[in-house]
């Protein structure tokens, strides 16, 4: 009788999919629903505050006092993005101490563009340009996405991260009309982050485990792969402009798709950098569980404070 | 303008702007490494606005001398000697006790010193000085909570608090030290007599500190220099760090 019950509740929340109705906290649904969003929004959330590392590398050393300015806002977004993310986990029934300890213990994943190292200021560039752009196309398609709480984040970060996009590019562009050794940073900055960036859109929709039941529930809208193509179409014209030379021979316009053909991505890479074989992935979670743990006392004295002034306001 | 009064009001422009510069670079290394989230945040903004205040008195000078040189100039290619910055904005973060100590210290002075150059002659100082005093007065309140909550926490938070408090309570007098350049624009109505402002600070401090349940230090030589471009070996490192790019490429635009 029971699971007579539970298999309507899923037939009627399937229908409400169907129809396009918005997902909110307190409506029923399914628990692999849930736990799928969990793990997604928490990967997003984990990406932010890990992303806070590679550019928090270059704060103390940026060339000008604006840049060094713009830096720290977009730092000190990032971690307001994590934070934003981490409340719509709640929603869903998952405390941030939990998400937190999922990503000390290293569980729990984070886009692994960030274990790649930041070994130049054209690096906050192409990070700001590719990784930020690459997000920009991945989070404007989850803003229409059927959990509520996620689509309302999304709307709101991706206008900030488009600032993110705009920043970034603006750095790269000032570095192509510079010196030769300015341009060559900045063009060494695009070699490495290229790829990567592409790989942000997860595997091919041929080894992608999650994508149907994503798509089913409208979690998803559209395939890593078209994702992917979409950033491509767009990123390529602007590297055009500013004499950036993206690094795939295979690059090139193919008037009767309309779209741009592209190299095979170096798959082997993406899994050994998932599974923490990058050149970062120690150092950013060891940064992480350092904070975490020389935070401990100040995070004790904080209750400690607020456990006595309770007890006076009581008492009182 | 005199040359006697615009020399002194160029050096003076380098003191307000050198000492947000390195504070707020030094807040700037917490980026990621904070105890908690909303520390994180906290920290940049307030690194943030320091910057902000940093280039808006760095290109005041600028202009003051009139030499052509711009805020970045003055930021990325001048050397130890010649930074002007307290020498408690150079002090290492420490733990988390020692940078809020720190901050208390120095937003408690710049929200009395901002308060008073608000009613100064020159315009633009008087502009900036009202602007920055919204800013530090949220510096001074998150501050002074998170003093009082570590001194009132756990023994373990307190006995940083009051190992912070041995290892800056020296910088303080600094903060204060007057020399003929401060005579000179005291003169004009320019900018205000330190010593007017030490007995406010010192009560901010003190009721902070009673809030706190720890005590301030007696009988503790106060160290200076920052005024002659005198200071601990810490700022050397941090401008290598700062300076690099500028140094390593010079004349290239960022």
């Amino acid at each position: 009788m029971e699971s007579h019950s539970e298999q309507e509740k899923e037939k009627q929340f399937n229908e409400r999919i169907d129809r396009g109705d918005i997902i909110e906290p307190k409506d029923w649904m399914p628990e692999r629903y849930r736990k799928q969003l969990i793990r997604i929004m928490g990967q997003h959330a984990h990406s932010e505050i890990v992303g806070m590392l590679p550019e928090g590398n270059w704060i103390t050393r940026a060339p000008s006092l604006r840049r060094k300015a713009v830096l720290l806002a977009k730092v000190q977004d990032e971690a307001g993005h994590g934070l934003y993310i981490y409340s719509g986990t709640e929603t869903l029934g998952v405390s941030r101490d939990q998400m937190n300890q999922e990503l000390l213990s290293g569980k729990a994943k984070y886009s692994s563009i960030f274990n790649y190292p930041t070994l130049s200021w054209a690096d906050m560039g192409a990070i700001g340009w590719l990784v930020d752009g690459a997000a920009i196309v991945n989070q404007t398609a989850l803003a229409k996405c059927s959990y509520g709480p996620y689509a309302r984040a999304m709307i709101r970060i991706c206008k900030e991260e488009n600032f993110h996009h705009k920043q970034g590019y603006e750095i790269l562009a000032t570095l192509m009309t510079g010196t030769p050794e300015q341009k060559a940073m900045a063009q060494d900055a695009v070699d490495r982050f290229w790829w990567p960036s592409l790989m942000m859109f997860g595997p091919s929709d041929k080894d992608s485990p999650n994508t149907a039941e994503l798509m089913r529930w409208k979690v998803k809208k559209y395939t890593n792969d078209d994702l992917r193509q979409r950033f491509i179409d767009r990123t390529v014209p602007q590297a055009e402009n500013i004499g950036l030379k993206l690094p795939d021979d295979k690059l090139k316009w193919n008037p009767d798709t309309m779209h741009y053909e592209h190299g095979e991505i170096n798959w082997d890479e993406f899994y050994n950098v998932i599974k923490g074989n990058g050149i970062c992935n120690h150092q950013r979670l060891k940064a992480r569980n350092d904070a975490h743990d020389k935070g401990a006392w100040v995070r004790e004295a904080a209750n400690a404070y607020a456990g006595k002034h309770a007890e006076k306001t009581m008492a009182a | 303008m005199t040359d006697k009064i615009s020399k002194a009001l160029f050096e003076y422009c380098l003191r307000l702007g050198d000492s947000p510069l390195i504070l707020g670079q030094r807040l700037g290394e917490w980026c990621g490494h904070g105890p908690i989230l909303e520390e994180d945040i906290a920290l940049t903004n307030i690194a943030l606005d320091l910057i902000g205040q940093s280039r808006a008195f760095l290109t005041y000078a600028g202009e003051i001398e009139a030499k052509g040189r711009t805020e970045d100039d003055l930021a990325f290619l001048r050397n130890e000697r010649e930074f002007r910055n307290l020498l408690l904005t150079e002090q290492p973060n420490g733990d988390f006790a020692q940078t809020m100590l720190r901050q208390l210290f120095v937003s408690a002075f710049q929200y009395y010193f901002y308060s008073a150059l608000k009613l100064s002659k020159d315009k633009t100082l008087s502009a900036l000085a009202e602007k920055s005093l919204k800013e530090v007065s949220y510096h001074l309140r998150h501050s002074a909570q998170w003093v009082i909550r570590l001194g009132d926490g756990t023994s373990e938070s307190k006995a940083r608090l009051e190992n912070a408090l041995d290892e800056l309570w020296k910088y303080t007098g600094d903060l204060f030290d007057m020399d003929d350049t401060d005579t000179i624009l005291i003169k004009e109505g320019i900018v205000p007599d330190l010593n007017l402002l030490r007995e406010d600070w010192l009560d901010k401090i003190s009721e902070t500190f009673g809030l706190a349940s720890i005590s301030i230090p007696e009988n503790v030589f106060m160290m200076s220099g920052s005024r002659k471009g005198k200071h601990t070996e810490h700022l050397g490192h941090m401008l290598s760090e700062m300076q690099y790019l500028q140094r390593a490429f010079p004349g290239a635009t960022w």
